[in-house]
């Protein structure tokens, strides 16, 4: 009993200096710092940076949940549960940030650490490039994707693509003998 | 397959079958007396694994200079070798390939593929997801407005680049064998186009040339290797590659490049680090025709 009760309050530190580790680790081992580029996030022409409005003047800040309609209309929201809202990820102190569940601030050229708090499978395979796109180099210096270069986050399921040509049928063929005919 | 059947014209840019039957009578002699003297160079070279480093040269200079002269451009052809401690393999995830077929233009493209007769050295299958990987239930040629479409997935073949590959085992002339780093490559120059590759390889992997390339000057792509995407001519068999000439630079091949999901990997399967260990250590990875014992380097693995 008295080895149980102390296995717990070991593991117990160990798991509350984990949770400070990972809160004090701010810059993470991002793509950057792994040699790889990063083209910037897709923003629409002419949003960025968002403190154009939201500098607390033009726009008041007004927490309270509820549908856009003066502005943002265009944006619907198809991601998790009825209830999220913009404020759940955008950042309402600081209008040109993201913000984690732990309160803590990201840029928005790191927003795959906002994803990979519910998505970690998908987190865990980018990071190794096995999930999403890589160029350039296999044995060099490559360029990754963001989540949000291919999934819009408001709206996240991958869009579909008109195919391209299929091959030829052999009925379609041009044969010697056709050509006779 | 996807190949137009059409007589030629006579050319000067005689074969090697053409040249032996040539050869065998006394006409023949006068016929090939009025021929270019680069063609004369043509017949009397070796296969490209018993040429020395003098000849290689050689031989790289002609065909640069046959291509400009055909092409108006200028075309490098390279011979950039296999890079030690490197073998090539490729993975492509069935859960996230949606059937756009960019990977099959791209590879045309990159490859200097014939556009007409069309040549493709990559097939999308659609199939049933209620079947599972069964060839009966495969369609190459769908065509809806959009894809993915609901109850299909989709599975791009190409060359497998088998560590036991059947093509090369049944090659008559040793036209076609299997570089160090993996790739099954084919000398244009030495194929005699029986075509018995075609007929070994259970993937539909290899493409005949029946007619010249139709290949327009300004699409065609002047960084060639030797081995790989120069252009080829009638008579001859073709295959993927794995783009030689880009990944003996350390390039990705073109149709991981073009991807818009990025469901193709490639690596080295020899650099524990790779992505393609990775896939293979932990994902659920899936061999065409594994039966068959061809021993593939390209693996299909469900990303999910």
């Amino acid at each position: 009993m008295r080895s149980a009760s102390k296995l717990s309050l070991i593991l117990g530190i160990l798991a509350m200096g984990l949770a400070l580790g990972l809160l004090q680790a701010a810059p993470r081992d991002s793509p950057a710092d792994q040699g790889l580029q990063v083209p910037p996030p897709p923003f629409t022409d002419g949003i960025f940076p968002c403190t154009q409005c939201h500098d607390g003047k033009v726009v008041k800040l007004n927490t309270t949940r509820r549908e856009l309609v003066d502005m943002h209309g265009d944006i619907e929201l198809h991601h998790g549960p009825e209830s999220r809202w913009c404020l759940d990820c955008h950042d309402p102190l600081q209008r040109d940030r993201l913000h984690l569940v732990s309160g803590e601030r990201i840029e928005f050229d790191h927003s795959y650490l906002l994803c990979g708090q519910c998505h970690g499978d998908k987190f865990r395979d980018w990071k190794v490039g096995v999930h999403g796109k890589r160029t350039g180099a296999w044995n060099g210096q490559k360029q990754y994707l963001l989540c949000v270069h291919c999934h819009n986050p408001h709206s996240p399921r991958f869009k579909a693509l008109q195919p391209l040509p299929p091959p030829r049928h052999p009925e379609d063929l041009k044969t010697a003998s056709k050509e006779s005919r | 397959m996807s190949d137009e059947i059409i007589p030629s014209e006579p050319s000067c840019s005689v074969s090697r079958r053409q040249f032996l039957e040539v050869f065998s009578s006394a006409v023949g002699v006068a016929t090939l007396g009025g021929c270019k003297r680069a063609s004369a160079e043509e017949f009397l070279q070796k296969n490209y694994r018993e040429l020395s480093p003098k000849e290689v040269k050689q031989v790289v200079a002609r065909l640069e200079r046959e291509y400009a002269r055909e092409y108006k451009k200028s075309v490098k052809v390279g011979i950039e070798p296999p890079m030690k401690g490197v073998l090539f393999g490729y993975a492509l995830d069935l859960s996230r390939c949606i059937g756009c077929r960019r990977c099959v233009y791209a590879c045309v493209k990159e490859n200097n593929q014939s556009r007409d007769p069309q040549v493709q050295w990559i097939r999308v299958l659609q199939m049933d997801k209620e079947e599972g990987v069964n060839i009966l239930h495969a369609d190459p040629y769908y065509s809806p407005a959009e894809v993915p479409q609901e109850g299909h997935f989709y599975m791009p073949v190409q060359c497998q680049q088998c560590k036991n590959p059947p093509c090369v085992k049944v090659c008559p002339v040793g036209a076609t064998w299997q570089e160090p780093d993996g790739i099954t490559v084919v000398d244009y120059n030495w194929c005699i186009g029986c075509r018995y590759c075609m007929a070994a390889c259970p993937y539909g992997a290899r493409h005949f040339n029946w007619k010249g390339p139709g290949l327009p000057p300004e699409e065609v792509n002047p960084e060639t290797h030797y081995l790989g995407n120069r252009p080829r001519k009638q008579g001859v068999v073709e295959k993927c590659t794995f783009c030689i000439q880009r990944t003996r630079k350390g390039l990705y091949p073109a149709c991981t490049e073009v991807c818009p999901t990025g469901s193709r990997k490639f690596g080295n399967l020899l650099d524990p680090a790779s992505e393609i260990r990775y896939i293979l250590e932990h994902k659920r990875v899936f061999i065409f025709k594994e039966d068959l014992n061809t021993r593939p380097k390209f693996f299909y693995f469900y990303g999910v």
